[in-house]
């Protein structure tokens, strides 16, 4: 029984917080609401039996105690007019799947408001959509959980007192919110794929938060081209996590992973996105990029990677979005296709960016062209740079091998 | 609907070496948020430059000190504010965006109210 509980709060957390919250009209009561929804499931399905549809229930029974809330603390006849009106609603929106739906929406938008730094719109997203607990996402972010639950408390207040609307964006603003949505689902994938700190290579919990974000925004804006470009990015780059370190737990490049290992399923799905989030002109970035793991994805081995294709993607994907990393990217991808005093070139070029200099794949990959050409003593400092500015212990044990494999 | 402060800051070293030219325009620009925006303004005046401000703080005992300049020293200083109604952040934000600032920007800060 606890087990069917367990499950319908991973599954319906969102669910049933968003439609809560618009009855509630404060995400703090709402919160509270939904605790007690499922506390009360604890309690009652033992007797009257898991429910054909948990969702629905634990919606009913939160927005009930929700207006009960309200009630209490309202003394104007205007709050209880309001409230009442709500409450009808609240009767027929329990039957109807897509209004649900869009409240899931409404709370997504209002997490990724871009009054809202993006720490901020990570961690509400974390907390209010992916249900996680206030120290689940301190640990995300590293920091203590009493300062992870003052910078929630303090969002909250922003949201309420600056007057956040609770709802979907305006047609004209909607291209850039959905943007923002993105940007914070790949941030939470991205940090969970490669955790930049710590003793793993990756944070899975991170990575399927992300997925079930993604899953979910895939649902909800179907016809989006860049939710499908991040649905596909995710599920391309994710279909490699087996093989991404060896049996001894240490980092496999690309070129060392066994092909074999990759989720064939997840690929699959994940290509056919690609060519729906494609076919919007001009592609979006994480169609594009996107495409370039499909790329990797769709060749046999290392040796027949296409990547005269993949540079092609990178050079697409700097006209729209210039960004360093991106830079960086295809300087190893022309140094791959090229052979590596062409690489080197690529990214001289790039070390005056500034936004790159604790990047510590920058000079890891220097230091690998400079060791593909035998200077040792070039290399070996490249390869100190960079461990310098790497703390994930996984990506430290490889480098640190490099610098071993150097001194032979 | 809720009252949010439009708080317009600009560099004011730009503003003294502007022409009349690119002061007249300004101004224009400002009438013209004005009219576009004429429901939902509740008040709104350009301020004197910093250099005109007095700043009154009290030291340990008590005392009022009275100092020479703006309370804080910026990069932009403060140069204007609209007093703006609005549904919510959203629209707030879609009208203080119309303000004009040229220097520098705005500040969007909802009004307390107090029950």
């Amino acid at each position: 029984m606890e087990a069917a509980v367990a499950l319908a709060y991973q599954s319906e957390w969102a669910f049933v917080l968003a439609a809560t919250i618009r009855v509630a009209g404060d995400i703090d009561v709402a919160e509270e609401c939904v605790q007690d929804a499922f506390s009360k499931a604890l309690i009652m399905w033992p007797k009257v039996g898991v429910p054909a549809k948990p969702g629905a229930w634990l919606t009913t029974v939160a927005r009930r105690r929700a207006i009960d809330v309200l009630r209490r603390q309202s003394t104007h006849d205007r709050l209880l007019t309001d409230v009442v009106y709500k409450d009808d609603e609240a009767k027929e929106i329990v039957g109807n799947d897509s209004l649900i739906a869009d409240d899931r929406l409404r709370l997504i938008f209002t997490c990724c408001h871009p009054s809202l730094s993006i720490e901020t719109q990570v961690a509400l997203t974390l907390r209010l959509l992916c249900g996680l607990t206030t120290a689940e996402v301190a640990r995300a972010f590293l920091v203590s959980e009493s300062t992870m639950a003052a910078r929630l408390t303090r969002a909250k207040k922003k949201i309420k007192t600056s007057n956040i609307p609770y709802r979907v964006p305006t047609e004209t603003d909607l291209p850039e919110r959905i943007e923002a949505v993105l940007s914070v689902v790949h941030l939470v994938f991205t940090t969970g794929h490669t955790a930049p700190t710590g003793v793993d290579l990756m944070r899975r919990d991170l990575v399927e938060r992300a997925l079930e974000l993604a899953r979910m925004l895939r649902v909800l804006l179907n016809d989006d081209a860049g939710v499908a470009g991040l649905l596909a990015l995710i599920l391309l780059t994710d279909a490699r996590h087996k093989t991404r370190t060896g049996p001894d737990g240490s980092l496999l490049l690309l070129s060392e992973q066994d092909r074999n290992q990759w989720d064939a399923k997840a690929i699959s799905e994940g290509i056919d996105l690609v060519h729906e989030a494609l076919r919007q002109s001009p592609a979006g970035r994480f169609a594009l990029m996107a495409a370039v793991s499909a790329v990797h994805a769709e060749s046999p081995s290392w040796q027949e990677t296409d990547w005269t294709q993949i540079i092609a993607l990178y050079d697409l994907l700097l006209v729209s979005w210039p960004s360093p990393v991106v830079a960086l990217n295809r300087a190893v991808a022309v140094g791959i296709a090229r052979g590596p005093e062409a690489g080197l070139e690529a990214l001289a070029q790039l070390v005056p960016e500034s936004q790159l200099s604790d990047y510590n794949y920058l000079a890891s990959a220097r230091a690998d062209f400079l060791r593909q050409l035998d200077r040792r003593d070039e290399a070996r400092a490249a390869y100190l740079e960079a461990l310098t500015q790497c703390e994930n212990e996984v990506e430290r044990a490889f480098l640190e091998r490099r610098v071993a494999e150097l001194d032979q | 609907m809720s009252e949010y402060l439009v708080l317009i800051y600009e560099n004011e070293a730009s503003w003294a070496n502007a022409n009349g030219e690119t002061a007249g325009k300004m101004m224009a620009e400002h009438e013209s948020f004005g009219q576009n925006n004429a429901s939902k303004l509740r008040g709104g005046n350009a301020l004197h430059p910093t250099s005109s401000a007095t700043s009154l703080r009290r030291d340990a005992s008590g005392k009022l000190l009275i100092t020479d300049g703006a309370f804080a020293e910026t990069k932009e200083a403060l140069g204007g504010y609209y007093v703006i109604e609005a549904a919510d952040l959203d629209e707030a934000i879609a009208i203080a965006g119309q303000v004009p600032a040229a220097f520098g920007g705005v500040e969007v800060r909802p009004i307390r109210v107090f029950d």
